[in-house]
């Protein structure tokens, strides 16, 4: 995106967030898709509704880029960040010849002290493994090209990550992308060999792995710290010092400790927070309120239903249009049905990445993605059924004299409205298990217990977003085929319905 | 009512299907136009109702030449059921006749008024009215398609191989039936066939044609009596289940 553009996108979206804070908006926490990312951000939460500052915690947002993205344009206040992060991939370019601290001010943002961990990176094999191999250090890794490596998305691809790694031990293995916790499980089954740690994951021990000594000094220190709007000092400057006690409070060991808590011993990140900050930080912070599990299935529910429905409606209402001008207009059609079947061919992540920065985090973007791709099979299908009309039908329309907006509604319509509705059909489906994805960006829905499932290693979990989601997709299949019942006339079903 | 051809024609592709055809249809009278499959007698009913333009010549209704607003006017003023019927799957016989009357916003009481009328015209069981097409017969499809047509009481029926599609019982009793018909509303009807005997037993005047020119026009005992060409001797002989019409039939 061109850069004023760009800007004056950001300060339409500054002042939009600006114009929310004014009536009373809470501070906005984020937290990244990792667990010792939420526990930190539960512990902000506590520490500012402990002040008496309302507050939301957004929690597992997305990744550093999504999360970044809606710091910066006002979406979230505060999320907790590593330097090395800072340094080496969201400000590489701007950090090369000043100091963090003013390219953050550049960004109308602020940072904390370090909370006082080092979560870097690491090389890990099983202890086993590395033991009948005789590896120790990353160097010793160059012996042994057959070894498989599986690096998380992140490390894949970040110039601090796999790309110079190799470059600097000079390796030339076979790599694979997979997600952080997956990963540990692959290497735990014996189906990939090295991965990339977290130096305060407690996988580290469950798992009995042996890092691997960065004898080339590769990695970056990642220092903990909270990022937080600068624009958030004037505005709640009670909940900025409530935060800030945070600083220097947690090392290495207790950070281990806390992640341990929740990832191996399975206590919810916002208990694990609350007793921590109550006991070391401040006896005012005031843990998040407890949810039912039904209530919160509820919740998600609600959230998957509004996502689909809202789009959904605004797919119809679109795509049947453009689908009656694609038949009317043959040569403009194709263009149209073209351009629909692009849309869908974008993939759904690469897709909510791009309509972020025009519609910040949450719901909206979640929607627009869920709608552009609900058109192409009401629009095709639209299509298909008026230029399917059989010619007899057309001249007996226009001897009568109907004219052609009359011709439409009473005749065309209706002859095209089965292959209308199987193409919604197929639309909400696609909506329903796309809205998963939603749980990336702040949307919540079924995504998200799926999403903390992975994460906690937590199968009950999974299954509490993919059994109501595919419920969800049945159902809603079920209710169009009870609606097509009604709607579409006795004539036109096959006749050994017809009666 | 005046319909009127002057030299018209009309042309698919390399193909001439009406080749400068002169044919007046005045009122009251039933014609019926005559001649083998691929003669121009369809393409003669659809330049009728403007469904296709000519490429050459003029089309005049009472004098005047037929202008692109008047079109639907005239497809008002005159009714055309296409082969087969054309009837609307997804609408029931009533529906499917008084589509017009829910178009125009008629009251229902005289929609339902005008339906019991032309069921009674063309001896349509008002029990059947309820159904939908693929439920009726082959000859009630017809039936309901010329109530359609009729609707709106136009002042021409033009009917395209109304008989066609029927088998040999309920083909007699439609034919029967359609002459009953176009008596007792007594307006101009033309009927296309290529079936001599049908064109005799239905129409007043027949129109003989061939590769798109009009042979011959007559009563038919003038074509029989006085034939203009030996082609006309040679279809007429068709008629008496002539090994030509029958391979016609089962196109």
């Amino acid at each position: 995106m061109n850069r004023t553009l760009r800007g004056a996108l950001l300060a339409g979206l500054v002042g939009a967030a600006a114009g929310c804070q004014a009536s009373g908006r809470p501070v906005v926490v984020a937290s990244k898709s990792f667990t010792e990312s939420v526990i930190l951000g539960e512990m902000v939460a506590a520490l500012v509704r402990g002040a008496g500052v309302p507050v939301e915690h957004r929690r597992q947002l997305g990744g550093t880029e999504v999360v970044f993205r809606a710091l910066e344009t006002g979406a979230v206040d505060v999320y907790p960040e590593y330097t090395g992060t800072l340094t080496k991939e969201i400000l590489r370019k701007e950090v090369a010849d000043r100091p963090l601290a003013d390219v953050l001010a550049a960004h109308g943002l602020r940072a904390t002290k370090p909370l006082g961990f080092d979560n870097s990176y690491a090389l890990a094999m099983t202890e086993a493994r590395a033991a009948a191999l005789g590896i120790r250090r990353v160097s010793d890794l160059a012996a042994h090209p057959e070894l498989r490596l599986v690096f998380s998305n992140e490390v894949m691809n970040r110039g601090d990550g796999w790309p110079g790694l190799r470059a600097r031990y000079g390796l030339h293995h076979e790599a694979r992308g997979m997600d952080h916790d997956l990963a540990y499980r692959a290497i735990a089954s014996g189906g990939a060999d090295v991965t990339d740690v977290y130096t305060t994951d407690p996988e580290i021990h469950a798992y009995k792995l042996r890092v691997l000594e960065d004898d080339r000094h590769f990695f970056a220190t990642y220092e903990a710290l909270l990022v937080y709007r600068a624009d958030l000092a004037a505005r709640a400057p009670a909940a900025v010092a409530a935060f800030e006690r945070l600083e220097g409070r947690l090392d290495n060991p207790t950070m281990i400790g806390l992640n341990e808590r929740t990832k191996m011993a399975g206590v919810a990140e916002s208990e694990v927070a609350i007793d921590f900050v109550a006991a070391n930080v401040s006896d005012k912070a005031i843990g998040a309120p407890r949810q039912h599990p039904l209530s919160s299935i509820a919740a998600r529910a609600g959230e998957h239903s509004a996502l689909v429905l809202l789009s959904l409606l605004a797919a119809i209402a679109l795509a049947v249009p453009l689908g009656i001008i694609a038949a009317r207009l043959p040569r403009l059609g194709r263009y149209v049905v073209g351009a629909a079947g692009l849309l869908q061919t974008i993939p759904s992540l690469a897709l909510l990445v791009l309509l972020i920065p025009l519609l910040g985090i949450g719901s909206p973007p979640v929607i627009a993605a869920l709608f552009l791709y609900g058109l192409l099979p009401i629009v095709r299908n639209t299509h298909a059924g008026l230029v399917g009309i059989p010619e007899p039908l057309e001249i007996s329309a226009r001897a009568l004299g109907l004219p052609p907006r009359a011709r439409l509604r009473l005749v065309e319509l209706p002859l095209a409205l089965p292959y209308i509705v199987a193409g919604i059909k197929t639309s909400a489906v696609i909506a329903v298990g796309t809205a998963t994805v939603g749980a990336l960006v702040g949307a919540g829905g079924f995504g998200q217990p799926i999403l903390t499932g992975i994460r906690l290693n937590d199968f009950g979990l999974i299954l509490q977003g993919a059994v109501p989601a595919a419920l969800m997709a049945v159902g809603l299949e079920a209710l169009l085929g009870a609606v097509e019942k009604r709607v579409v006339p006795r004539g036109l079903r096959p006749p050994d319905q017809a009666r | 009512m005046e319909l009127r051809l002057a030299n018209v024609t009309k042309r698919y592709g390399t193909g001439a299907a009406v080749d400068g055809i002169d044919l007046t249809f005045a009122s009251g009278r039933t014609t019926a136009l005559l001649g083998p499959s691929g003669c121009g007698k369809s393409t003669v009913l659809r330049l009728l109702v403007a469904l296709v333009s000519p490429d050459a010549g003029e089309i005049t209704i009472d004098g005047r030449p037929l202008a692109a607003e008047d079109i639907e006017a005239l497809r008002r003023r005159v009714g055309y059921v296409i082969q087969d019927g054309g009837l609307f799957p997804h609408l029931t016989a009533a529906e499917n006749v008084t589509l017009m009357a829910r178009h125009l916003r008629w009251d229902p009481a005289r929609a339902a008024k005008r339906l019991d009328e032309l069921a009674a015209l063309t001896r349509f069981p008002t029990d059947a009215l309820a159904r939908y097409p693929n439920e009726l017969s082959g000859g009630q499809v017809q039936r309901v398609a010329i109530m359609r047509a009729l609707l709106l009481d136009p002042e021409m029926l033009l009917l395209d191989e109304p008989l066609s599609a029927l088998d040999p019982l309920v083909r007699t009793e439609l034919r029967d039936d359609l002459r009953a018909i176009f008596r007792s509303f007594a307006k101009t009807v033309i009927v296309v066939t290529h079936d001599v005997g049908e064109a005799a037993h239905l129409a007043d005047v027949v129109v003989l044609m061939r590769a798109g020119r009009v042979v011959q026009q007559g009563p038919m005992a003038t074509l029989a009596s006085a034939p203009a060409d030996p082609f006309v001797t040679a279809f007429l002989a068709t008629g008496n289940g002539g090994l030509a019409a029958a391979a016609e039939t089962r196109r």
